[in-house]
């Protein structure tokens, strides 16, 4: 009777299954193969006729362009950068709408508001923010300053850009994880002398680690292939390319197939290395 | 006290506010001012957002991005559902494999399809068609419902199913007439997540399209370029920017309790 019905929620599960992981399967691991194979290719759309397989040459073609690295450079950058800024501000917001004892309600409600807005209208409204003339931004700079124009500044704007759009999401999570701290701990500890900095780095960091390395986990990965808000504010230019776009430049205005397939394996693998050295060496346990 | 949260409560409202108000701010200034720098509009006009109106390629833009939008979420909230359910109640081997894959997904550099999807999209005959973006937003959305409805799914008492079953009810029956009524609040929270995803994709949207056939409104705006050559788009950009944001910061706002539980669902138990 057990195993009759083992042997049929079993059967239930697979077809229940199937749907979802077969679209999965056909949409990411067909495309993924085909482009490890395209990157093995000369494979130029404008020069259809000459295409052969040429080994690591592609890979050697792209770790040895200074672009590559200056776009890896960018990257590593803004991930680096924004998170951390996140975490900070994420950490601040979730303590203020969480403890706050006034307009609790607004406060919450309102600091999603930037998750909801789509990022490409977000990054118009910060690049004209900061476009001289046009700008209440650009105003308060010196005269003659176009920071979009120039590299430093340029990536400063664009870090701002990704740390006030997705610092509301790492609020959130962070604050699922302060919620599960415990009341009486933080007054047991206030009662034996704890300030209020003490009750916040002895007691509620160490029972938050789990969540924070979650959203940690999360948003790094996120960073790490930031598209729109670079392609809106300065789409590249000044070396301010991510290799998101870098990528897309080459498919799309270069029409080099075995190039763009390149990038994204060396992306696919780069990304894969940031997730392994979460879980195994942080700790991260994945969610689910 | 009341007095210093009041303040810092301010502070945080006006930091997500603004930026939102500049935006909006730009999009209502009269053509003759809207280089005069100024936070708020010193020459209100509509005529930005009457202009983006009259564009035929904003509201293709906007019709494309509803239609992919809306097929892509209920696809992937069918499967997505069937799956979750499957992962929340059922014993089947392969089950954290199919975890560990979705997760996969949920990580995965867009980038790194968009490459091959142009090429194969092209053979297939998919570029720059509806299925040819209703395809990877299935895919990016399945992983986030698949973890957000499991999650769900846990909350409610397997004892409600093992009662149905006793009455003679076929595990699909429980499942359909038991547990989907109750999930309802969890599905309309999973099905918003999942929209907003496809509706605020910029990179399928413009790599695998090329024409106003399939490329959604996100995209569309990327290509404005005023309504003549001696006009500067900057108006209508926001006008447009401002008509694709303010639906989905509407929604947020009125589902907000939900959103948050669904945005966290699949990451507390970390």
């Amino acid at each position: 009777m057990t195993a009759e019905r083992d042997l049929g929620e079993r059967r239930l599960a697979l077809w229940l299954c199937a749907p979802a992981t077969l679209i999965m399967i056909a949409v990411t691991g067909w495309p993924i193969l085909y482009s490890f194979l395209l990157s093995l290719r000369r494979a130029d759309l404008r020069f259809p006729a000459d295409q052969e397989w040429i080994g690591l040459a592609n890979y050697a073609t792209v770790l040895g362009n200074p672009y590559w690295w200056t776009a890896f450079g960018v990257t590593a950058l803004v991930t680096v950068v924004s998170v951390a800024i996140e975490l900070v501000l994420g950490m601040l917001v979730a303590l203020v709408t969480f403890r706050t004892i006034v307009g609790r309600g607004v406060v919450r409600t309102v600091v999603l508001v930037p998750y909801g807005i789509v990022t490409v209208a977000a990054a118009y409204g910060w690049k004209y923010a900061w476009t001289p003339g046009t700008g209440w931004l650009a105003g308060l700079l010196p005269a003659g300053s176009a920071p979009l124009t120039e590299q430093a500044p340029a990536i400063a704007i664009i870090i701002l850009a990704e740390v006030w759009k997705t610092t509301p999401f790492m609020a959130l999570l962070l604050m699922t994880g302060l919620a599960l701290v415990p009341e009486e701990l933080l007054r047991a500890a206030s009662m034996d002398g704890a300030n209020r900095w003490q009750r916040f780095t002895k007691i509620v960091l160490p029972l938050m680690k789990p969540a924070i390395l979650v959203a940690l986990l999360f948003r790094t990965l996120d960073a790490f292939r930031i598209f729109d808000n670079i392609y809106v504010l300065t789409n590249g230019a000044q070396h301010t390319s991510s290799v998101s776009i870098i990528a897309y430049h080459n498919l799309i205005g270069g029409l080099n197939l075995g190039i763009g397939s390149t990038m994204s394996v060396l992306i696919l693998i780069s990304v894969a290395v940031i997730a392994f050295v979460f879980i195994r060496v942080f700790g991260a346990a994945a969610p689910g | 006290m009341k007095l210093r949260w009041g303040f810092i409560d301010v502070l945080v409202i006006l930091y997500a506010l603004i930026p939102v108000l500049w935006i909006v701010s730009l999009s209502f200034k009269d053509p003759s001012t809207i280089t005069d720098g100024s936070l708020l509009p010193t020459k209100w006009t509509l005529s930005n957002y009457a202009g983006i109106f009259r564009n035929d390629d904003f509201l293709r833009g906007l019709v494309n991005s509803i239609g992919i939008g809306l097929i892509s979420t209920f696809v992937a909230m069918v499967f997505g559902t069937m799956a979750a359910y499957a992962i929340a109640r059922l014993a089947f081997p392969g089950k954290r494999l199919l975890i560990g894959f979705s997760l996969l997904i949920a990580m995965f550099p867009q980038i790194s399809l968009v490459t091959p999807l142009f090429q194969i999209e092209r053979s297939l005959g998919l570029f720059d068609t509806w299925p040819g973006l209703i395809l990877p937003y299935i895919t990016f959305a399945l992983p986030l419902t698949i973890y957000t409805l499991s999650a769900f799914f846990k909350e409610i008492p397997a004892e409600l199913e093992r009662a149905a079953k006793m009455d003679g009810a076929t595990p699909f029956q429980a499942f359909w007439k038991v547990i989907v009524p109750l999930a309802v609040p969890g599905m309309v929270t999973t099905a918003i997540l999942a929209f907003i995803f496809c509706w605020n994709d910029f990179l399928f949207a413009i790599s695998l399209t090329s024409t106003s056939a399939a490329r959604t409104a996100p995209a569309t705006i990327s290509f404005f370029t005023g309504s003549s050559q001696f006009e500067d788009p900057t108006g209508s950009i926001a006008a447009a920017a401002v008509v694709i944001t303010i639906p989905i910061v509407i929604f947020v706002l009125f589902f907000q309790r939900r959103i948050v539980a669904g945005l966290t669902a699949g990451a507390v138990k970390g």
